[in-house]
């Protein structure tokens, strides 16, 4: 026999209306006699009712880990313990999906069952980090519910000062516009430095993001320390026979207002035959045409990826996106795909030497400036990492002469290879 | 013996992905939507997969999980995939199999939609369900909101996507979004003096405040943290490490609404969200005054953009005077900026539109 419910007047108006209602689920789970997070549920609704009544959230961190971890597990124990003792504790394991989040029904079975053994029966796919959450454990299950994931094929993710849960688009497994193997670069990246994700010891987060096309579906501008976007470096490919088959359904002012004048660099122009001409040297591969006209427009086939550091929120000195410092690099042979890995550690290396305590890779490069940045990583400034030249003249431009001997060199380089 | 954890990071995909996307896998020629809701994908090998998008309430118990997972075994061919914002996909290889497994997601209860020029599910954080410094909830916000939106989830009838997020703190995990929803403390934090010297690293928390607002100070004899609250800015950064300087407030935490972020390059370079609303009252369970503004100003942009202009884009052309007419928002000191690098987005020239 359960333990009394309690009343949640609020939390009930919040099973009405057409989209599925987290409510509802929780109250299953409370509702489920025999079970062992039945008690943890009722008093988990009881907690979240006096959430809703006083407006203010009742739950403390504190030092919850696995067994050779040091992060991945985010502790939740209750501010309000006494009044719901049974939920506690309330602990998440953060789990790391696969890349681009695709499952079976069988290994979401499996999931579901460990949950149920151990936990709450409560899981969020997917935090914003990119995990699966996995809402609710007590102290002393938190290692039975991961060694069964473990021995599944699965892993925590990243919490604290550590690299953290990365994410990658459906890309290549489903989508035209994909320009890299997305679910390589990032399994190769977070899983080259799982040390640095499961012994938090950086001066703060760092976050790994691969969209396969400027679209950027993963938002990694904005919100990765380091985003790898894929793009291409030849010609777009145009299907003219379909470029007129679409003008011959929509009209060509849908076309002129929707494609040809949308374009940021004025790259396009209507012939008069129906199709459509494109200055290749001008497109920046901003992906709107491309997404418009899905079947006459694609990528070219020179495909790469472009690297951009240091996006992040607010936290501290305001959100900030992410810089190009690799305008584009070649991911095809496993020697090229090194070299994303090396790029990834000298910079993760140059994070933990010169960042300060819980500064971002974004605020680390703000203080010290992108010059300093690209020279302590190893790489030379190119004019793609700027939107525009300084505007400010305090600044002493006394060994001019040698900087504008290296761009030469490098230039003379680039035409001898 | 204790268990040594296997270390093995990001599961590879492959073992769990539908088949046709895994033998097509970065061959694919171009895709369709041929209704809300569904995508249909071709690849250069001819094979053909459709996508079913539903809206889920994210954080599922075991019964929807299962739901589920029967439908995908009944209806669909067993393997599903999750969207960036907690949308489920279940891929099937033939398009006969596409309206049985709608009917049975709507029976169910799952709202199909989600795809092209819609408002998509919210993308979310924790807040009083599971964060240990939430301002608001999240869970119910984005459930009570979506309610709302049922209409222009199931539809694509918007000028462009539209995504929308909630973030319980000024922190702001939810992200940069067309529409963002977040808390904005207005009060100083309360500091509980009894706690401070035992609870918090002092240095850290001084370290953390983006104004230099927090000084050490002994308070009744005991080593504490002061706030200017002249400075403060009430954003609420020292209260993660140190919970005893308290900056949720039933009555002073409000919610704000920002518009015009966007992740993609597409047309102009992404963008951060702007604040356009505040003040308004954290008012569980279903946040009605948010809902209404929400509503307010997507109802403008439908009416309003272009086809293919994202909100960002949209202002961009009709400039930030007319947005705040036509939402007949209130524009007030709180909207010019005055953080680092705020000149730059001030008008520094005559464009004015009349």
């Amino acid at each position: 026999m359960s333990k009394q419910k309690h009343e949640t007047p609020m939390l009930d108006q919040l099973e009405s209306g057409p989209w599925p209602s987290f409510i509802t689920g929780i109250k299953r789970l409370a509702n489920d006699e025999g079970k062992t997070y039945q008690d943890t549920m009722i008093d988990l609704l009881g907690q979240l009712e006096h959430s809703y009544q006083t407006r203010k959230g009742y739950w403390k961190g504190g030092t919850i880990s696995v067994m050779g971890y040091g992060g991945g597990i985010i502790p939740r124990f209750s501010e309000v313990g006494d009044k719901y003792p049974a939920s506690r504790e309330f602990h998440t394991l953060r789990i790391m999906p696969p890349a681009g989040m695709h499952y079976d029904t069988k290994i979401m079975r499996e999931m579901c069952d460990v949950w149920e053994k151990h936990g709450s029966g409560l899981i969020a796919f997917h935090g914003q980090s990119g995990d699966i959450m996995f809402q609710g454990a007590r102290s002393d299950k938190v290692q039975d519910a991961f060694d069964e994931f473990n021995k599944m094929g699965f892993d925590l993710g990243g919490a604290g000062p550590a690299v953290r849960t990365g994410m990658s688009c459906v890309g290549a497994a489903r989508c035209e516009q994909s320009c890299a193997n997305e679910q390589k670069i990032l399994r190769l990246l977070v899983n080259e430095f799982l040390d640095d994700m499961h012994r938090p010891a950086l001066p703060y987060k760092f976050k790994f993001k691969v969209s396969g096309c400027p679209n950027d579906c993963m938002n990694s501008i904005e919100r990765a320390d380091f985003s790898v976007i894929g793009t291409w470096r030849d010609d777009m490919k145009v299907d003219q026979d379909a470029v007129k088959a679409f003008i011959a359904e929509k009209g060509q002012k849908y076309v002129i207002d929707n494609v040809i004048t949308r374009c940021p660099t004025q790259a396009l122009s209507l012939n008069d035959d129906d199709t459509l001409a494109v200055d290749n040297r001008n497109c920046v591969r901003c992906m709107h045409c491309i997404n418009v006209m899905t079947k006459a427009l694609s990528p070219g086939d020179d495909k790469g990826v472009t690297i951009l550091i240091g996006g992040k929120r607010t936290l501290k000195i305001g959100d900030l996106m992410g810089t190009v410092v690799v305008p584009f690099m070649k991911l095809e042979t496993e020697e090229e795909y090194e070299k994303i890995v090396e790029l990834a550690g000298d910079i993760i290396d140059f994070f933990a030497e010169n960042a300060l305590e819980h500064e971002r890779t974004g605020e680390m490069i703000e203080r010290i400036g992108l010059a300093n940045f690209i020279e302590g990583i190893g790489l030379e400034v190119d004019p793609n990492m700027i939107a525009e030249p300084r505007q400010c003249s305090y600044v002493n431009t006394g060994n001019w002469d040698e900087e504008a001997q290296k761009w030469f060199d490098r230039k003379a380089e680039e035409r001898a290879a | 013996m204790p268990r040594t954890p296997i270390e093995s990071g990001v599961p590879d995909p492959f073992q769990y992905m539908h088949p046709v996307m895994a033998k097509n896998y970065g061959m694919w020629k171009y895709h369709e939507r041929p209704r809300p809701g569904v995508l249909c994908h071709t690849a250069k090998s001819g094979d053909k997969v459709w996508t079913v998008r539903a809206g889920t309430q994210r954080q599922m118990d075991l019964y929807t999980i299962r739901k589920l997972c029967d439908i995908a075994d009944e209806y669909a061919e067993g393997h599903i995939r999750f969207t960036i914002r907690s949308n489920i996909e279940f891929m099937v290889s033939s398009e006969a199999k596409v309206q049985p497994l709608i009917d049975k997601l709507l029976k169910e209860g799952f709202p199909v939609g989600g795809t092209g020029p819609s408002v998509t599910m919210i993308s979310h954080t924790q807040g009083w369900l599971h964060c240990d410094i939430p301002g608001t909830d999240a869970s119910g916000v984005v459930k009570a909101l979506m309610d709302e939106l049922h209409e222009e989830f199931i539809k694509e009838d918007m000028p462009n996507r539209v995504h929308i997020a909630t973030s319980c703190c000024q922190i702001n995990c939810g992200g940069q979004s067309d529409i963002a929803i977040n808390i904005q403390h207005t009060k100083p934090p309360k500091i509980n003096h009894d706690l401070v010297a035992n609870v918090c690293e002092r240095p850290a928390v001084v370290a953390r405040c983006p104004v230099a607002a927090i000084r050490p100070a002994l308070v009744n004899g005991k080593p504490s943290l002061e706030v200017d609250e002249k400075k403060c800015i009430c954003c609420g950064a020292c209260y993660p490490p140190c919970p005893p300087m308290q900056i949720n407030d039933p009555e002073h935490s409000k919610l704000a609404i920002w518009v015009g972020g966007n992740h993609s390059n597409a047309r102009s370079k992404p963008s951060f969200q702007k604040l356009v609303a505040a003040g308004l009252p954290n008012n569980p369970p279903r946040w009605p005054e948010v809902a209404a503004i929400l509503k307010k100003i997507l109802h403008v942009y439908k009416e309003d953009a272009k086809d293919w202009e994202r909100i960002s884009d949209w202002v961009e052309r009709i400039g930030w005077p007319r947005f705040f007419e036509l939402t007949e928002l209130p524009f007030t000191k709180f909207h010019i900026d005055d953080w680092r690098g705020a000149r730059r987005s001030l008008n520094s020239s005559t464009h004015i539109r009349f």
